[in-house]
């Protein structure tokens, strides 16, 4: 499914909208930079509490379709800029980790 | 939900606290970084996902009165620590399903999200004690 | 703030900074002798969250520092004091997300800057003094409003 898709049916808010078309494989849960590193998929929907400037070169990396902020937490302005310039897709979830976590599930796996 | 569905739907085994499996956990919250555990849970009775197996997550667990703990992404604490929340009646639980597969699967099957307690920059922070 | 209200227990517990294996045990010994001495549940709970901060806080910080319990009628407080390198900037470590805490602290689930603000958030008072190079000092109330607690056994309403 397209990230703009996911975003749409979850109500996720678009912080840095760079690539809405791109396919969202399956989610990531995960606070942890060194964690997600080592085990996060390409196309993977990050959701997280971190909101580190290096989790935008995490993402970029790891060629996740997004970081999804959870429970409303909103990343500082450099976190946004820099992700522009990188073209990561950053986004806002008003509900906690394990809810959204649980309602992509079952949008992408019905 | 049961400790014991929870366990059986994510594939879970008992490291501590396999006696208590006829425990009732009400809600569920996952995150890695305990600071948000401690800001945001606020009622009782609830699972922790968490992917963090520090001596800290069960003391985490003990002061704000979580149900259990799940472990997830295979991660298991040393022995002194299930050894502590075995002693404290804290039950671990460990999977080696991710975090997002143990919060899907749960959530499908019904366990419903923690309360959230508002932040204190949701409000208007008083500095002063209230009378 | 410090009505006349008799002081029922005091007890002081020493946190060793860096041991990040202990890091707790004196939250969880001060909700211990809280419980023993038959204090409200949730004031129990927001002690024992604000007690496991400010007891994080110290451990990632600093070289280690004491913990005094005090419990009255009408509260309970919990004073922090380590010889640790002050809060240069006390006023902006209350805002929520500022932290300066190293990678391994945030690897380690702490340092996301919400150490301070979940301290204010639990306790009904809270007063910071730190003089940078000398160490810093905590003093946190915990109003004790048995009129809302419910089934705890005793204290009638006010």
């Amino acid at each position: 499914m397209k990230l703009a898709e996911v975003a749409e049916e979850l109500g996720f808010e678009f912080l840095v909208r760079a690539r809405p078309e791109v396919e969202v494989t399956d989610g990531y849960v995960s606070d942890l930079l060194s964690d997600v590193l080592a085990h996060a998929e390409p196309g993977e929907l990050w959701l997280t509490h971190q909101r580190h400037l290096n989790v935008v070169a995490v993402a970029k990396l790891r060629e996740l379709s997004g970081v999804v902020f959870v429970r409303g937490l909103r990343p500082g302005p450099e976190v946004v800029r820099k992700a522009r310039e990188e073209g990561v897709n950053l986004l806002v979830s008003p509900a906690e980790a394990f809810h959204t976590a649980g309602r992509l599930h079952k949008l992408l796996f019905p | 939900m049961k400790l014991r569905e929870v366990a059986e739907l994510v594939e879970a085994r008992f490291l501590a606290g396999g006696d208590l499996a006829e425990r009732e956990v009400s809600t569920a919250f996952a995150a890695d970084l305990l600071s948000d555990v401690l800001a945001m849970v606020r009622e009782e009775g609830v699972l922790l996902i968490t992917g963090t197996v520090t001596s800290q997550v069960v003391r985490v667990a003990e002061v704000m009165s979580l149900a259990a703990v799940l472990f997830v992404r295979g991660k298991l604490p040393a022995k002194p620590i299930v050894d502590y929340a075995a002693q404290a009646g804290i039950p671990l639980l460990a999977t080696s399903r991710t975090m997002y597969e143990a919060c899907g699967l749960l959530w499908t099957r019904g366990l419903p999200p923690a309360k959230r307690k508002p932040l204190p920059f949701e409000h208007e922070r008083s500095s002063s004690p209230p009378t | 703030m410090s009505g006349p209200a008799p002081l029922q227990h005091r007890a002081v517990f020493l946190v060793v900074g860096l041991d990040l294996e202990r890091a707790g045990a004196v939250s969880t010994e001060v909700q211990r002798v809280l419980r023993r001495l038959g204090i409200e549940p949730e004031v129990v709970r927001r002690a024992g969250i604000v007690c496991f901060e400010g007891e994080m806080n110290m451990v990632l910080y600093t070289p280690g520092g004491r913990v005094i319990l005090l419990v009255y009628d009408d509260r309970v407080e919990l004073i922090f004091s380590d010889q640790g390198p002050g809060i240069p900037d006390v006023e902006l470590a209350r805002q929520p997300g500022y932290s300066t805490a190293p990678v391994w602290a945030r690897e380690m689930g702490f340092g996301a800057g919400m150490g301070l603000p979940n301290m204010e958030a639990n306790a009904d008072h809270l007063e910071i003094r730190s003089r940078p190079g000398e160490g810093t000092v905590i003093r946190a109330v915990i109003r004790r409003r048995r009129d809302e607690v419910s089934g705890g056994g005793g204290g009638a309403g006010v």
